[in-house]
């Protein structure tokens, strides 16, 4: 009974073809090797195991940063206050540590302040119907105000603190020359855990599909009953809380922090996601995109800086990679539209 | 009859309570009360014959409600269309750069102030043409020029706090900045006359409503034969222009411009002051007399907030508390409560007339 | 049938928003393994009705029973857990992601490392093949698929969650009649399995042809519930409306058709105007004084044709005369210039500004034209406001309220208004009477009349036959984005004329 319906539908031919989603990633893939062989050429660094190691150890909570955005930009919001969370937190956590509380608590404390903040943002989201980047704005401001009344010294940690740990160098590779040794330390290997637990939450859980149909259509991801307000708590609590594991692995590998750490952090994160390829207004994104968004980023400032370009002009760099990833997206998703 | 004016007289009451400028006078006052309370002689004036001005806590508070009143205006024009310019306070950093280096590098002050107000155009107009033409995000589009912004400042100023105040012949800007017209602080009359001038031009011509009729409904708005490109451009536009002269005064009042510290933060304080006037941040009707009284009211807190003796590095958590508070206070939610609890008392009066 | 113990039971159901009663006691009855058609005009409470049965819209006053248990439903993921699954109009799928997984969101097959897609595509296959759809891979992204074709995953998707209710509203309204009969066709289908379907549409035919049952609304109360087979057309259609047939057809008909002298030239003169995807190249002549009506189904290009004379969409092809001269009409402040108006037929999104008051929505296309700084007049403003508000009888006369606390007869009378106000010389009317009661319908019938009457040409654009044919000297009939035909009225001319020509031509204008 059902062949006349059966007849009329063309099963798309299946093979090779470019999904139009995947062009900025691609591009993003392009633009990195890209980076990676114009430094390898013009000063021969760039390919040595020490210079790929330290891009990781230095940048990894760029990479967490990076998969913290990825969620709320997937449903087309934003979250502004993960760098101000990361001052707060490194504030308060070194604070304790120099009191003498132990190191784990320590984390842990950083870590609750991290949810509080994201729980606030969930909650003017969702329940004042805030829009994300005001909200999110709003408790920027709110921690960093706080990290300043707390303390504006530059605070470093006692000796023999306990977050040595994270920072210290494990070595794979240990070869006579330092610039090719390959190692990695627990922030590495924490950044790497959460993005494995990224790609896992929002490709394997019903909450991370649910991620997606937000970004598709909020209406409809409530008409289709699925737990839109749990989801978006679950999205700001998260975010929230990975910049709190960011600030706790950057601050054990600088071993210091001051109240403005994390200034234009939440920038660098959006830089990140959207070079990798997620999509500003929602709905088709990959946190490994993001991830290699975040290593674009990374690799922009030995560059700049091998270069010669003064430094004040990173900024002025990173923001129109933002603006021509953006504007591509828009022509991706225009051409795609006359379709 | 004298129950109909008395009717009459509730209903006013019931307006004015309504009305956000009462809430804001209101809490002016408030402010000004706490701070003569920890502060004796707060409203004390003075005649500084020095300076050919008035003196006292009160002037200091207008002089610096100056940059907040220009910023605060342009943010409500852009607001009103349904978008948001986050990028005034980095606009001022640029402006200010500008006009500190073209002196220090022997520019006549008036083209130095020229430059100061072109640069601040263009980098409108490059939002307004992102924003209008490629359609952009807004917050996006100017969360980028916020960051870069800041970029092009230190690049003006090859990374310096370029300090203009030896330079000769800076008396103009000097005086904007620091100056009295009739006692007054200039800065603040020059600033009252451009919200006047911004005000008359939106709602003697047709312009407010153009853009409160955009903001409310772009496609409808492009029906009826408005270019809504042409407004997005031109309230970005305004809204640059409008950052730099609040840059001006920024600088101008110590002849300095602080790369970093330069309208750091004053999109917040401009977001602020314009939610306090009454403006929905989803776009639509727009009061620029409710943001106007909401620029000196943050002034006004700055000066609280001082005077208490509070940690200056409070204010903006301070500030997002306010926000926060204010939005939480406008959430539809909040009024439904009120709403929904008359509903039901309603509903079960009519159920026990029924039942009677 | 009767003696089937009913799967879902609404009793007295009320629905207050601030000022109105949207829902005023009630009934709906609906029984397993039939269809039930909620009947009833627009506003008569129909869709508030099904928001609240799916949890949408809480109830005030009244009962909800499924399968005999009393419930109070917070939220449409309450309703669906009940049993209750809806298909809108507008398809609530989300285009960013495959076929399966919108056939499956939020029940994904799940395995020790979280959602088994292995499992859940062929889960998803088997709940499509269901629908008629073995031939579509569970990858296609949604998006690439036909709306028709989306409306049957959307019910792939209610028997996921294995609904004993499901609701379909106004799934009919942009699909061609194969695939209404497709559907149909799963709508038996799922009727059989003991489901019960309640369904809505705007078309009679298919009521009589798909349902069993009916329950008539009106202005948000309660009328009848009916059997479909036991009930005649006419009846419903009182019933719907509150008047018999016979009063409906009051309001004038067409004399005669407005003679063109020898020699007259066009006010508009359009040859192969068109735009790739849209409408495919027509020629058409518009006279001073002349009502031309179009004529076709949804999706037939009869809104595409008029927004590419008012110049909403830009034209790509074609030449365009008015008033014998060329114009080029890229945008609608052109149209406006030209003095040529646009009423749209999506009054909510593409006409009114809402909060805007009645003065400053019926002022503003008028403003437009004359430019930003070039403010009208006080006197001359109020002037016009005073003379539409009269002459459209705009209800409460009262200029400075919001016009989004109008009515939707008021709201389409205030812009008539604005357009009016900017004089054009070709008025086109995109469904004006659409949503709006029956007083204010044939009050803006009349304002047509009138108008062409005074020497404007006016398009009346409409999904109503009937009306189309009563106020139109020309009809041009179109069907799948091309014009097939140019039907000149007369006494021979009815609704029947039209039907039968757009079933019988194709689009190559040659009979079928």
């Amino acid at each position: 009974m059902t062949t006349a319906t059966a007849n009329k539908v063309k099963a798309p031919k299946k093979g090779f073809k470019l999904d139009r989603q995947m062009i900025p990633t691609l591009a993003a893939v392009v633009i990195f090797l890209l980076m990676i062989i114009m430094g390898q050429a013009l000063f021969g660094t760039y390919i040595r195991l020490g210079f790929i190691s330290s891009l990781f150890i230095d940048h990894a909570y760029l990479i967490i940063l990076a998969v913290a955005m990825t969620l709320p930009i997937l449903t087309g919001g934003i979250d502004l206050s993960v760098g101000a969370i990361v001052a707060i937190t490194a504030v308060v956590g070194l604070k304790l540590a120099n009191a003498g509380v132990p190191a784990v608590l320590v984390m842990v404390i950083m870590l609750l302040i991290g949810a509080v903040f994201g729980l606030l943002a969930g909650t003017l989201i969702e329940e004042f119907n805030m829009q994300p980047f005001i909200a999110t704005l709003s408790t920027m401001f709110l921690a960093r105000g706080i990290a300043s009344i707390i303390s504006t010294d530059s605070l470093t940690f006692p000796d023999n603190n306990n977050f040595a740990f994270i920072a210290n160098e494990i070595k794979i590779i240990d070869n006579p020359k330092i610039s090719n040794d390959l190692s990695f330390n627990v922030g590495v290997i924490i950044a790497l855990v959460v993005v494995v637990y990224g790609y896992i939450f929002l490709h394997h859980t019903r909450t991370g599909r649910t991620i997606y149909a937000i970004g598709g259509s909020r209406s409809s991801a409530e008409l289709m009953g699925l737990p839109v307000k749990r989801t978006q708590y679950t999205i700001y609590l998260t975010s929230a809380i990975l910049a709190a594991l960011a600030s706790i692995v950057y601050t054990a590998n600088i071993g210091s922090a001051k109240n403005t750490v994390g200034v234009g952090w939440e920038l660098d994160a959006v830089a990140s996601v959207v070079i990798g390829g997620t999509i500003i207004t929602g709905g088709f994104g990959y946190v490994l995109g993001s991830v290699l968004g975040a290593l674009v980023r990374s690799i922009l400032d030995p560059l700049t800086s091998d270069f010669g370009v003064p430094a004040e002009w990173t900024t002025i760099v990173v923001g129109l990679m933002i603006l021509v990833f953006v504007v591509l997206q828009r022509a991706v998703m225009a051409v795609g539209e006359k379709k | 009859m004298a129950e109909k004016a008395k009717e009459e007289g509730n209903a006013l009451v019931k307006k004015l309570l309504g009305n956000n400028l009462t809430w804001s006078i209101v809490a002016f006052i408030l402010l000004v009360v706490i701070c003569t309370i920890f502060q004796h002689d707060f409203l004390a004036l003075s005649w500084n014959t020095n300076t050919g001005g008035l003196a006292g806590p009160l002037i200091t508070m207008l002089q610096e409600s100056a940059r907040y009143l220009m910023i605060a205006t342009g943010m409500t024009l852009v607001i009103s269309t349904a978008g948001i310019d986050l990028s005034v306070g980095s606009v001022m950093a640029v402006a200010g750069a500008a006009a500190m280096q073209s002196l220090s590098n022997g520019v006549n002050v008036w083209v130095a102030i020229l430059i100061a107000l072109l640069v601040g155009l263009v980098i409108g107009c490059v939002n307004g043409a992102l924003v209008s033409l490629l359609g952009l995000q807004p917050f996006i589009t100017t969360l980028i020029m916020m960051l870069a912004g800041r970029g092009i400042a230190k690049v003006i100023t090859s990374g310096e706090n370029t300090d203009a105040s030896a330079v000769a012949g800076n008396e103009p800007l000097k005086w904007i900045a620091n100056g009295f017209i009739l006692g007054i602080p200039a800065n603040f009359v020059i600033a009252v006359v451009i919200v006047i001038l911004v005000g008359l031009l939106c709602r003697k011509t047709a312009m407010g409503m153009m853009i409160e009729a955009v903001g409310i409904n772009q496609e409808a708005s492009r029906m009826t034969g408005i270019k809504p490109k042409k407004i997005l451009f031109l309230v970005y536009a305004v809204s640059g222009f409008l950052a730099a002269i609040a840059g001006l005064f920024a600088t101008a009042s110590v002849m300095r411009v602080d790369v970093v510290k330069t309208g750091q933060d004053l999109e917040m304080y401009a977001i602020l002051a314009v939610v306090i006037g009454g403006t929905s941040l989803l776009g639509g009707k727009f009061s620029l007399a409710g943001s106007a009284v909401g620029a000196v009211i943050i002034a006004m807190i700055r000066k609280t907030i001082i005077t208490l003796g509070i940690n200056a590095e409070a204010t903006p958590a301070f500030f997002a508390v306010v926000v926060i508070v204010i939005c939480v206070m406008q959430a539809p939610k909040i009024h439904n409560l009120g709403a929904a609890m008359k509903r039901k008392r309603a509903l079960k009066a009519q159920a026990k007339a029924v039942a009677a | 049938m009767t003696d089937k113990t009913p799967i879902v039971v609404m009793k007295g159901i009320t629905i207050e928003f601030p000022g109105v009663k949207a829902l005023d006691g009630v009934d709906l009855t609906l029984y397993p393994g039939e269809v039930h058609a909620l009947m009833g005009e627009n506003g008569a409470g129909k869709s508030t009705m099904i928001k609240a049965l799916t949890g949408v819209y809480k109830i005030d006053a009244g009962s909800i029973t499924v399968e005999g248990k009393p419930q109070s439903f917070n939220g449409t993921l309450d309703a669906q857990n009940a049993g209750i699954a809806t298909v809108y109009q507008e398809v609530n799928l989300c285009t960013n992601l495959s076929v399966g997984e919108n056939v499956m969101l939020g029940h994904e097959k799940r395995g020790p490392f979280g959602i088994d897609w292995k499992k859940t595509h062929e889960a998803a296959k088997t709940y499509l093949a269901q629908m008629g759809l073995e031939s579509i891979d569970p990858h296609t992204p949604l998006s690439s698929i036909s709306i028709a074709m989306q409306q049957l995953v959307a019910i792939a998707r209610a028997m996921v969650i294995n609904a004993k209710v499901l609701i379909l509203d106004e799934p009919t309204s942009s699909l061609d009649a194969n695939e209404v009969q497709d559907l149909f066709k799963i709508m038996r289908k799922v009727r059989d399995s003991g489901v019960a379907i309640l369904f809505v549409s705007h078309f009679l035919d298919q009521i009589y042809e798909i349902t069993d049952r009916l329950t008539i609304l009106r202005n948000g109360k309660f009328i009848k519930e009916v059997m479909t087979k036991d009930t005649p057309r006419d009846e419903l259609i009182g019933m719907m409306i509150g008047k018999s047939a016979a009063e409906l057809s009051q309001i004038g008909a067409k004399k005669s058709r407005r003679e063109i002298e020898p020699g007259e030239k066009p006010l508009v003169e359009v040859k192969g105007l068109g735009k790739k995807g849209t409408i495919n190249p027509v020629d058409l002549d518009i006279y001073k004084g002349e009502v031309v009506g179009f004529a076709g189904l949804l999706g037939s290009g009869r809104t595409e044709l008029g927004r590419l004379l008012f110049g909403a969409d830009k034209p790509d092809s074609g030449t365009y005369e008015f008033n014998g001269k060329k114009v080029n009409i890229s945008d609608p402040y052109t149209a406006l210039k030209n003095k040529i108006a646009y009423s749209t037929e999506n009054r909510r999104d593409e006409g009114i500004i809402g909060d805007l008051t009645v003065r400053q929505n019926m002022l503003i296309a008028l403003q437009a034209t004359r430019g930003m700084f070039n403010p009208i007049p006080k006197k001359e403003a109020d002037a016009i406001v005073d003379k539409y508000m009269e002459e459209l009888n705009v209800r409460p006369r009262d200029p400075d309220r919001p016009i989004k606390n109008l009515s939707g007869g008021n709201q389409q009378k205030v812009l008539i208004g604005r357009w009016l106000a900017t004089h054009p010389e070709l008025l086109i009317l995109d469904e004006p009477t659409r949503g709006i009661d029956i007083g204010a319908k044939a009050e803006i019938q009349q304002v047509v009349l009138d108008l062409a009457a005074k020497g404007m040409g006016v398009v009346f654009i409409s999904s109503e036959l009937e009306e189309v044919v009563r106020l139109s000297d020309d009809i041009e009939v179109l069907k799948d984005r091309h014009k097939i035909a140019e039907i000149e009225n007369g006494d021979t001319v009815s609704q029947a004329t039209i039907v039968e020509t757009i079933a019988n031509t194709n689009v190559n204008g040659k009979e079928a």
